[in-house]
């Protein structure tokens, strides 16, 4: 199988290390070659991350380029904006709407731009919107953002619900696996 | 069994197979997680040390103990470790003893991005360059056999695509080594005459060491057409093979010091263009041009920032995908100070006062965006003291009232103290803060000596740093609360009026730290609101402003209370 690549992006501290673990344990149990890669320090503190998810027959390059990512998984909407030119032709992108004022809006030196969904949309790009934010609240806590967009990429996936399944009860600790599990329904039905 | 890793657990295992006993190091972006994971095999003694240096001439010593040992460190980190490096190479070793450095190329997360293989070059050591996790776990291994059998201290280099990446691992099982220690002068005591009978050995274990690099198997031509060849390392090895398959053969470098003569000539004899792939610094294909050998496009790749695949298809003449991009100008998401950093507080009092800031390494160099944009300088560890101290000296009076130094706990602990003793010796009237936020921040919270907890968390010895400013002829040190701007605000005043050094202590513990029991948060009364913005002086991220009133973020607010401080209507609030 040609190498697939997924870039999951957002606002550092919002959990996308979680997101790129469960992925990343997913794939090598389906038998595919993995690799991640992620972004450590300064990132951290707030500023635009970016990870990359690969998996294939064979991968060689950790890194995902423009043009190349079949999959943008976005937990902020201008972070969809920012990396949309790593989108493929064709490719497809999950994301929460949520909008996080990155500081040159914050102190009035920008301005953050309007209705990005249907902007991206109106290019022709397929594209699942959704408010992550409150199904995670619903879920019981405003930190599982990252997998209400794990369950809703599972659609996108051929491979099964317990394979899912089992990765999340991998990576999650256990007093908080029923919350994530609710979670990931919830991402994964909405509609 | 196959794993996932990261390229820095995979190290660290690797460690663990090789049956080290001893790890100390600085923590320092990209290498951290090394010792991180090291210390969770219960089979190795793991510590942070206050800097590289010491982190280094611990492993020696462990290593002169005959237990195979190991300090791990980013690029700038192996500058300050460079002193014990060049000498160990002429001691060499008695058990094992491995060097991590961790370059970061593209500059993720540092101050500059200098090429550490010239060190391997300079200090005559060896040097592997694993190019993923699977490697990483096997150099680490191979590097304890080339230290014993050579009598040589091995570096590991990593770069942030390797130590950051996660790639399949297999493990193995831990092998057991331990070695008397018996004294000899003429080989541990690098007087003059002793160190003059040692460097001769030095260079006959170079020549040895290149009669290895040719043979060894980590160093390996995959061959699959004489159109093109490729000589590279690392990272660009992923890159390359991405690019090229089999449509180019490729001469892969595990070992990138001592680089091989007969490998590479016989390689490149067989191709009708040889190109070299390599990041920053021309040190391979300086190697191969000294060979007499034709390097195709010695001018085709950047000599600054990290590779990428499309990078190289590009400047090979391949097609690639710009993909596509909107119209609306996105704005910029630096990184920012997290809400209720307690450095906040300070720099605001800092930048109110109007204050020439001279800083240092961690999370507070954001001190230096807007809308604080307070910090002047950054240059290295350590450095604020050392660069307040001369600025003092040469501007006297006129910068000594409005000059201070910033630097947090554990950059003092690593190289601030002896600027400190300099600023008390030769008596600048200096004032500096030491922004102690009890951990080490920006690498993720590492304890440190004045943290009073080990590196698995348990009690551990701990400095006081009111007594330590003290013993060190500091007559006026006092402590201040970051949270609280008038306070913070009287003693800036009076310490920058004194007619000695002074040290001001910021104590207020990292808002990220698991420990730390936050405020609700609050909340804007938009009834007396009155939009004048004076909270959004301190960049706080949770804060904004919606239809001209301040908005909280709920998500993010812990309650610091700094911004009500700044609120001449007293609208912030905690509403229960």
């Amino acid at each position: 199988m040609e190498t697939k690549n997924i870039i999951i992006v957002g606002v550092g501290g919002q959990g996308s290390l979680l997101a790129s673990k469960i992925l990343g344990h997913l794939l090598l149990n389906e038998g595919f070659d993995v690799k991640v890669s992620e972004v450590h320090g300064m990132s951290q503190r707030g500023g635009s991350v970016i990870t990359y998810v690969r998996f294939g027959d064979k991968v060689y390059s950790p890194v995902v380029d423009k043009g190349q990512a079949d999959f943008i998984v976005s937990f902020e909407i201008l972070e969809t904006a920012r990396w949309l030119s790593y989108l493929k032709d064709g490719g497809q992108i999950v994301t929460n709407t949520q909008q996080i004022d990155p500081m040159p809006v914050i102190t009035g030196a920008a301005e953050y731009p309007s209705n990005l969904v249907e902007k991206i949309r109106a290019r022709g790009i397929k594209i699942d919107a959704m408010d992550c934010l409150t199904l995670a609240r619903q879920a019981g806590s405003q930190k599982a953002v990252n997998i209400v967009l794990l369950g809703r990429l599972s659609h996108y996936f051929d491979i099964s619900e317990t394979s899912w399944q089992n990765s999340l009860k991998a990576n999650v600790p256990a007093k908080f696996l029923e919350l994530n599990q609710k979670a990931f329904e919830l991402g994964k039905n909405f509609s | 069994m196959k794993q996932l890793m990261l390229g820095n657990k995979a190290l660290a295992r690797g460690l663990w197979e090789a049956g080290v006993k001893f790890v100390s190091s600085y923590p320092g972006t990209p290498s951290t997680e090394i010792t991180e994971e090291a210390v969770k095999f219960d089979d190795i003694y793991c510590e942070w040390a206050p800097n590289e240096k010491v982190a280094m001439e611990s492993a020696f010593g462990a290593s002169l103990a005959g237990r195979r040992a190991f300090c791990g460190q980013k690029h700038v980190g192996l500058n300050v470790a460079a002193d014990p490096l060049f000498t160990m190479s002429y001691t060499g070793v008695n058990a094992g003893l491995v060097v991590v450095v961790a370059d970061d190329a593209g500059m993720h997360s540092s101050q500059n991005e200098q090429d550490s293989r010239h060190y391997a070059i300079a200090a005559k050591v060896p040097m592997l360059e694993p190019s993923d996790s699977a490697e990483a776990l096997n150099f680490a291994k191979l590097a304890y056999e080339i230290s014993e059998t050579y009598d040589t201290p091995v570096i590991i280099k990593m770069c942030t695509r390797v130590a950051h990446s996660q790639s399949v691992v297999e493990t193995g099982e831990r092998v057991e080594v331990a070695k008397a220690y018996e004294k000899n002068i003429a080989k541990y005591v690098m007087m003059p005459g002793n160190a003059k009978k040692r460097h001769p050995i030095v260079e006959e274990r170079t020549r040895k060491l290149i009669e290895f690099a040719e043979t060894t198997p980590i160093n390996r031509v995959e061959f699959f057409t004489d159109e093109i060849g490729i000589i590279t390392s690392s990272t660009c090895y992923q890159y390359v093979k991405e690019v090229f398959g089999e449509s180019a053969s490729v001469l892969k470098l595990g070992m990138i010091n001592p680089l091989p003569v007969e490998l590479i000539k016989n390689f490149a004899a067989r191709v009708k263009k040889l190109y070299v792939v390599e990041e920053l610094d021309p040190i391979i294909e300086t190697h191969v041009k000294t060979l007499g050998l034709a390097v195709e496009g010695a001018e085709l790749l950047p000599r600054i920032d990290e590779f990428s695949q499309n990078l190289i298809a590009e400047k090979f003449g391949k097609k690639i995908s710009a993909g596509v991009q909107l119209e609306d100008a996105i704005p910029a998401r630096p990184p920012v100070m997290c809400a209720g950093c307690p450095h906040r507080g300070l720099f605001y009092s800092l930048k109110k006062r109007k204050c020439i800031v001279l800083g240092d390494i961690g999370c507070y160099t954001l001190g230096a965006v807007p809308p604080l944009s307070t910090i002047e300088l950054t240059l290295c560890m350590g450095a604020s003291i050392g660069a307040t101290h001369g600025f003092n000296k040469m501007l006297g009076a006129a910068s000594e009232s409005k000059t201070v130094a910033v630097i947090g706990d554990s950059t003092f602990m690593h190289s601030g103290m002896t600027g400190l003793a300099n600023v008390a010796y030769n008596q600048s009237n200096s004032t500096v803060i030491i922004l102690d936020n009890s951990i080490t921040g920006m690498t993720g919270h590492q304890q440190n000596p004045s943290t009073g907890l080990n590196i698995k968390g348990d009690p551990a010895g701990k400095i006081d740093l009111e007594s330590l400013c003290r013993a060190m002829g500091i007559n006026r040190v006092r402590v201040v609360d970051p949270y609280n701007l008038a306070e913070c605000d009287a003693a800036l005043k009076e310490e920058l009026a004194a007619p000695e050094p002074s040290v001001i202590i910021s104590r207020r513990p990292c808002a990220l730290l698991k420990t730390v029991k936050h405020k609700p948060p609050l909340y804007v009364d938009k009834d007396k609101c009155i939009g004048c913005k004076s909270c959004m002086k301190i960049g706080c991220p949770a804060i904004s402003m919606k239809d001209g009133k301040a908005v909280v973020d709920q998500t993010q607010c812990v309650g610091c209370g700094v911004c009500s401080q700044l609120c001449p209507k007293k609208a912030f609030s905690c509403k229960l």
